[in-house]
This record gives structure tokens, sequence and C-alpha cells, in this order.
């Protein structure tokens, strides 16, 4: 069964508290040379059958009407195998 | 009037909103989010809470909830609808509202007392007020900064669709803005909560009253 992942993330020009409060944190803990962090999302869509154009075509529009608010988040759609290596589409 | 109130699952301040209704001078009308109909009302509010527990993204789930499909006709042929916290993410999320709302800056969850100036009184929620005039209402939300494009910003400045500004801006919200209202008028989204502060017993004062007692003025198209 493939995999199809959504990752949303956070527009650039959007600010990102999340992220910037775990920025924060990692030289708390010691850790250094982290320049930014965003926080996004990550959705696994496990897909019946093959993951034709077809299909992807409706994870896009899934994504657009309800995984991601397009005024705030972008996304990207991937497809990967039974490894979570990515499978080019 | 009759008022609808949607209740969502996790909503929590319907009753306090048909509550803030009834003493508003008009009848409250308990809807369901799986409701098909709006049952004859005039107006519609969509309460604070946190409905579908903020699953996703705030108001994206409520946003697919039958009855929304009804409110987004309604409120497109011009009923007057106010969105109140979580509902002014629904709104937003069902793009009768431009923007979103993001988590606030501070990422702490706010319960305020929270000076508002009140900078748009030509919609049918907001009539009774004085252009200008400072009021006191509640606000407590964690995700209730405002954002949106320069050019989005601009627009709603320059037509006047800024409902209400923080007076001391307590979330980041972009250019202080606490509510906003669609081109015509009729759809209003504030982030404060009006329904706590409509009796002396209990919340800040009356300073929200004038929220519910606005449709009677009637100056909706």
């Amino acid at each position: 069964m493939p995999r199809v992942v959504v990752d949303v993330m956070p527009k650039p020009e959007i600010l990102d508290p999340q992220g910037k409060a775990v920025l924060g944190a990692l030289p708390r803990l010691g850790f250094s040379g982290v320049a930014d962090v965003r926080q996004g999302k990550r959705f696994e869509l496990e897909i019946e059958g093959e993951a034709s154009e077809e299909v992807l075509a409706q994870v896009h529009q899934m994504a657009e009407t309800l995984l991601s608010n397009p005024v705030i988040e972008n996304f990207t759609v991937r497809v990967e195998d039974a490894s979570g290596a990515e499978v080019l589409a | 009037m009759k008022v609808g109130v949607v209740t969502f699952p996790g909503s929590l301040d319907d009753v306090d909103a048909q509550r803030a209704v009834r003493i508003g001078g008009h009848e409250a009308v308990a809807l369901w989010h799986g409701d098909h109909d709006l049952r004859g009302v005039d107006a519609v509010v969509l309460p604070g809470g946190f409905s579908y527990g903020d699953y996703l993204r705030c108001g994206a789930i409520s946003r697919f909830s039958p009855v929304m499909t009804e409110v987004v006709a309604a409120a497109e042929r011009g009923m007057p609808v106010l969105g109140i916290c979580n509902g002014f993410q629904i709104l937003c999320e069902s793009h009768l509202l431009p923007g979103a709302l993001i988590r606030n800056t501070e990422q702490r969850f706010l319960c305020l007392d929270q000076p508002l100036r009140v900078e748009n009184n030509r919609t049918p929620w907001t009539s009774s007020y004085d252009e200008g005039a400072e009021i006191v209402v509640a606000l407590k939300n964690g995700e209730g900064s405002f954002v949106a494009d320069a050019e989005t910003l601009d627009r709603l400045e320059g037509e006047g669709q800024v409902v209400a500004r923080y007076l001391g801006n307590p979330n980041g919200s972009l250019r202080d803005i606490a509510g906003i209202c669609n081109e015509r008028g009729n759809v209003v989204g504030l982030m404060p909560h009006p329904e706590h502060s409509v009796e002396d017993l209990t919340g800040t004062g009356t300073d929200g009253l004038g929220f519910f007692t606005s449709l009677a003025a009637g100056v909706f198209a």
C-alpha cells in the first residue's frame, strides 16, 4: 500500500511562535548552532491501490481544502514506499 | 428578532451567547452543528470554545459541518452573522472573512479584561456603539493572533472593515486588529467575548451588551 505524505508548513512570512519557542529552548539544553526552527505538520495517507496521478491530484485537493489553510500555510505532496524512501511519482 | 446560536461539539460559550441574546432583547434559538436548516432565524452567532477539540486547526473541521453550509449561504444573502473567538476562527476557515488566527505571540493562553476601540459602528452588530467608543470586555484565547498579508490588511483598513482594535495588543495581532467584517458588513468576527460582559453581576461590566442590542436598530441590508 503506497503512502502519500503531505507536509504542511507555516508560510515563511507568517510568524511561527511554536518554532520560536523550540529555537529558544535548544541553547538552554546545550545545543548550539541552530539558526532558526519552523514547526509544521506531517500527514501520512495510506492509499488503497496505486498512487496514480489521479490519486495525487486528489491528495492535492485534500491538502488545499482541509489539511492546510492556504492563507497561512504551504504544503508539499510526495509518495513513500514501505521503508520510508521517497518514490518518484 | 430570532437569533440562532450554533452549538458545535466542543463549544463552550453557546449558553452565555444565548443568554446575551436574550438580555439584548431577542429570542435565542439553539442550532446544532448537524442541522440542515436555520429554523427561521434572522441572525446567527457562532460562539467561542474549542469545536472539535481544535484538532487540525481551530475551526477547520467545524467549517464542514452541515449547519455551516446554511450559515455560509445565509451570510452571502446578507444575514447578520457574528463569530466570537472560535466562531471568528470558523468564519476565517469558511472564507467568509479574510485572514487567519494563529497562536498568540507569547505562546500563552490569555484571560484578561481587554480594552478595545470600536472602529466601525456601521455593522448590524456594532450600531449601538459610538464610533471610536472604548469598551472593556473579556478576552480568552490561545490562538487569537490575527494575521493576513499586507495587501489584505491595507484593504481591511481602507474599506473600514476593521471593526475593533485592541488598546494594548495582547496576542500579536497585526495592526492591533481584534475584529473585522466582510465587505458588506453583515459578517463580523471578533476575538474578545462581548457575551461575557452583559451583566453587572459577572464579568467586566456591561460594555459587551451593545453587540446584542445593535441588531434591534435594524441597519442591515
